[in-house]
C-alpha cells in the first residue's frame, strides 16, 4: 500500500509571537529567542471594507494565513479544495450566544447565528477568494490539527489534487475559558501538492504510530504547542525552519500519532 | 469570480501524469441504521415512509417559546449511558447511543472491529451543534458572584463539536482515526467523502459514519432570528412554503470495501460531490450553482448521467430559497423528469444528521423499491419544474441521488445503489 505524500509548497503562520511563516524562521529555528506576545490580526485585505470591519478573530486568522501559503505556492485560492480544521469554532460568538440565550431576551442576531456554525470561517474563506471548490470542516478536539493534516494528505493522494490545510483555533472568553483554557489565537496553512515545483519547501510522507509525540526544546514554544490544538503542528514547523530530513511525531490521539518523515527539496 | 491578482505557476502540477479520471470504487453500506422524529431503527422507519407519516409536532420543547413545529425523538431522558463514558451524558449522545443499539448495529461494528482491528475503522461523524444544549443550560446555573459554569458542565465530553464522534470511538472501542465532520446541513453527507478517502489510502479498512445532531435553543430561536423556521409543520416546494421544521436525528452506517459476491439487496456507495457557493453564509447561490456542481462531481465520480438516476432525495428544507435554488440546479441537470422528494416532511430538517438520515432513507428505498413522497406539500410551486412526488411510488430503482447543503454554501450529493 503506497504512503501518502505531499510536497509543502507554501506555509501560513499567525500566533503569539509569530507573525507569518517569513518572519518566524529565525525564532522557529532556535536562531532568535522565541518571546510569546499577543497574536497580531491583520485586517482582512480580501474582503469589502465593511465585511472587514466586522469580521471576527477566526475569520481573519483563517484568511490570513490561507493568504500567505497559496501566495508563497504561487497559486490562486479559488482553485484548490480545502481542508479547515478547528478545535473549537468562534469561542467569543459561542459565548454572547449562550448568554443571550440564558437571558429574559433570547432573540440571538441572525448575524451571530449564522457565524455560530464549525465552517464559518471555512465559508468566508470560499466567498472571499471565490473558490468554489470542495472544503473539508473538521474538529477533533486536541487532535484537530493531525485529524487535518490526515485529511488534507488524502485528499492529495486519492483525489490527486493540490490541496489547502488551514487549522485555527480561536479562544473563549470566560466562563468558557476556564472549561476550555486555550490560550490565543493561531493559525497554520499548508499548500500541499502531489508533486514538486519549484515552491516545494520539502517532501512529507506520514504514517500512523503509536510513537511519543515529539516535544520542543524551548520551553515557551513547547508551551504554546501544548496550549493550542493547531500549535500541535510546531515540531514540523521547527523542522522544516531549520532545513533538516528526519522524522517528527505529531500529537493525535492518546495512543496513536502522526509520524512525518520530511525530505527537504 | 476571479479575485486573486497574484502571480499563479501551476506549471508542475499540470504537467504532470495524470492517473485517468478518478471513478469511485464502490463501498458497501454492508450495515445501517436510522433514528428520527418518525421512528427507532430501519422498520419503524420504513413504516412510517410507507404510510405517509411525518413525525413533526408543535413545539414544546424546554422552555422554548416559539410558534414552530419540532420533530422529537421521544425517550431520550430515559437514556443510560455506560457509566465508563458518563463525562458524555448529553442529549446528543444519548440519541448516539440510541440509534447504536437499534439494528444490530452495535453487534456489526463490534464484529468488524474483531475482524479489521480496532485500530483499522475510522470514525466519521457529522454535527452542527453537538451537545452545545448542555452549555445554554449551564449559563443559566452561573454562579451569581463568580460567572463560573456549574461543575458538572464538561466541555469537552458534551459541548466539544468532536463529543459525539469521540463517544462514537469510545463505545465501541475503537482506537483508529476519528473526526467529527462539521459544515452545517451537509456534515453527515460529507462523512461519506473523509471516509472514502481515508479508505482508498489505505489508512483504514472500514469505517462508522453518521450524523446526530439533536434539539437546541441555538438553533430554535437562530433559525427563527432568520425567518427561516416554519410556522406550522414544513412543506418543501409547495407554492406558500415557509421555512424548515427542526427535528433530530443519528444515522449510522459502516462502510467496508466491496467484496466480490454481493447480494442482489447490497446496498452500495457509488459517487460523492462536494462543492463551495462562495456566495453568501446563509442564501444559496441563487441559480443554485454550488448545488449543480456538487452534483455533477458525484455523477462523475460514478461514471454515471442524469438519466442513470432513477430518484433523488432533496435537500428541499422549505424555506424560499433553498427549494428554488436547488430545484433551478435540478431542472439544470436532470430535466423535469427524474422521480424527486423531500423526506423533510416527515423527519423535520435535522441539520447534521440530515445527510446520514436521508443517505438510510436512500438506502431503504432501494431496497424496498419505494419511492417515498413528500409530505405536507398541498400545491406544488409552479416556478419550479420538477417531477415532485406526492404520493408513495412503488417501483423497481437501482440508483438514488441525495443531497445535502448547508450555511456557508457548502454542499454535498452522494450516489448510492443497489448491488443488482
Amino acid at each position: 500500500m503506497p504512503v501518502p505524500i505531499a510536497y509543502i509548497d507554501g506555509i501560513g503562520l499567525l500566533g503569539p509571537g509569530l507573525t507569518g511563516w517569513r518572519d518566524s524562521l529565525p525564532l522557529l529555528a532556535g536562531q532568535q529567542p522565541y518571546l510569546s506576545q499577543a497574536t497580531v490580526l491583520p485586517s482582512p485585505a480580501l474582503l469589502p471594507v465593511a465585511e472587514r470591519r466586522r469580521s471576527v478573530a477566526i475569520a481573519k486568522l483563517t484568511l490570513a494565513t490561507g493568504l500567505e501559503a497559496t501566495t508563497a505556492a504561487c497559486l490562486n485560492p479559488a482553485t484548490l479544495p480545502c481542508v479547515y480544521t478547528s478545535s473549537g469554532g468562534d469561542g467569543q460568538n459561542c459565548h454572547e450566544i449562550c448568554q443571550t440565550l440564558a437571558s429574559e431576551d433570547r432573540q440571538i442576531s441572525p448575524t451571530r447565528f449564522h457565524n455560530s456554525v464549525h465552517n464559518a470561517a471555512a465559508g468566508y474563506w470560499s466567498i472571499a477568494t471565490g473558490a468554489m471548490t470542495p472544503i473539508s470542516v473538521l474538529c477533533a478536539y486536541d487532535a484537530s490539527f493531525g485529524a487535518g493534516l490526515l485529511e488534507a494528505l488524502t485528499r492529495v493522494m486519492v483525489d490527486d489534487a493540490i490541496t489547502l490545510l488551514i487549522a485555527c483555533d480561536s479562544p473563549y472568553p470566560e466562563p468558557l475559558h476556564l472549561a476550555r483554557p486555550l490560550a490565543d489565537n493561531f493559525s497554520i496553512a499548508l499548500v500541499l501538492s502531489p508533486v514538486a515545483s519549484a515552491h516545494s519547501l520539502a517532501k512529507i510522507s506520514i504514517g500512523l504510530t503509536s510513537d511519543t509525540a515529539h516535544t520542543l526544546d524551548d520551553p515557551a514554544l513547547e508551551q504554546l504547542r501544548l496550549n493550542i490544538p493547531s500549535a500541535r503542528s510546531l515540531p514540523l514547523l521547527c523542522a522544516l525552519a531549520q532545513g533538516k530530513n528526519g522524522r517528527v511525531v505529531l500529537d493525535y490521539f492518546d495512543h496513536l500519532r502522526i509520524a512525518v518523515d520530511i525530505t527537504r527539496c | 469570480m476571479q479575485r486573486y491578482r497574484g502571480i499563479v505557476d501551476n506549471t508542475a502540477y499540470h504537467q504532470r501524469t495524470l492517473p485517468g479520471k478518478i471513478v469511485l470504487k464502490p463501498l458497501l453500506l454492508s450495515h445501517f441504521t436510522a433514528t428520527s422524529c418518525i421512528g427507532r431503527g430501519l422498520d419503524q422507519t420504513l413504516d412510517a415512509l410507507r404510510h405517509g407519516r411525518s413525525g413533526l409536532a408543535p413545539c414544546t420543547f424546554e422552555t422554548v417559546e416559539l410558534i414552530t413545529f419540532i420533530g422529537v425523538v421521544e425517550g431520550l431522558d430515559d437514556v443510560c449511558i455506560p457509566p465508563h463514558l458518563a463525562a458524555f451524558d448529553c442529549r446528543n449522545n444519548r440519541l448516539a447511543q440510541i440509534a447504536f443499539t437499534q439494528d444490530n448495529f452495535a453487534i456489526a461494528v463490534h464484529d468488524a472491529a474483531e475482524k479489521y482491528g480496532h485500530q483499522r475503522i475510522g470514525v466519521f461523524i457529522g454535527t452542527s451543534t453537538s451537545g452545545i444544549l448542555e452549555t445554554e443550560l449551564a449559563y443559566r446555573r452561573r454562579d451569581p458572584v463568580t460567572g463560573t459554569l456549574p461543575g458538572d458542565f464538561h466541555y469537552s465530553t458534551q459541548h466539544n463539536t468532536f463529543s459525539v464522534a469521540d463517544f462514537t470511538r469510545q463505545y465501541f472501542g475503537l482506537t483508529g482515526p476519528a473526526v467529527a465532520v462539521s459544515s452545517a446541513c451537509s456534515s453527515s453527507a460529507k462523512v461519506f467523502s473523509s471516509a472514502r478517502r481515508m479508505m482508498a489510502a489505505g489508512l483504514i479498512d472500514a469505517a462508522v459514519v453518521g450524523g446526530v445532531d439533536t434539539l437546541c435553543l441555538t438553533t430554535l430561536y437562530g433559525f427563527n432570528s432568520l425567518g427561516l423556521t416554519a410556522t406550522q409543520a414544513c412543506r418543501p416546494y409547495d407554492t406558500t412554503r415557509d421555512g424548515i421544521s427542526i427535528g433530530e436525528a443519528g444515522a449510522f452506517a459502516l462502510l467496508e470495501h466491496a467484496p466480490e459476491q454481493l447480494d442482489d439487496h447490497a446496498v452500495l456507495l457509488l459517487g460523492v460531490g462536494e462543492s463551495s457557493d462562495a456566495y453568501h453564509m446563509s442564501s444559496p447561490h441563487p441559480e443554485g450553482l454550488g448545488a449543480r456542481m456538487a452534483m455533477q462531481a458525484a455523477l462523475d465520480m460514478a461514471g454515471l448521467v442524469p438519466q442513470d438516476i432513477d430518484y433523488i432525495n432533496l435537500h428541499g428544507t422549505a424555506t424560499p430559497s433553498n427549494d428554488a435554488a436547488e430545484g433551478k440546479a435540478i431542472a439544470a441537470l436532470f430535466g423535469a423528469m427524474t422521480p424527486c422528494s423531500s423526506t423533510k416532511g416527515a423527519t423535520g430538517h435535522t441539520l447534521g444528521a440530515a445527510g446520514g438520515v436521508e443517505a438510510i432513507i436512500c438506502a431503504l428505498a432501494l431496497q424496498n423499491d419505494l419511492l417515498p413522497a413528500g409530505l405536507n406539500t398541498r400545491q406544488l410551486d409552479p416556478a419550479i419544474p420538477l417531477n415532485y412526488l406526492l404520493a408513495n411510488r412503488t417501483q423497481a430503482i437501482t440508483r438514488v441521488m441525495s443531497n445535502s447543503f448547508g450555511f456557508g454554501g457548502t454542499n454535498c450529493s452522494l450516489i448510492f445503489g443497489r448491488a443488482k
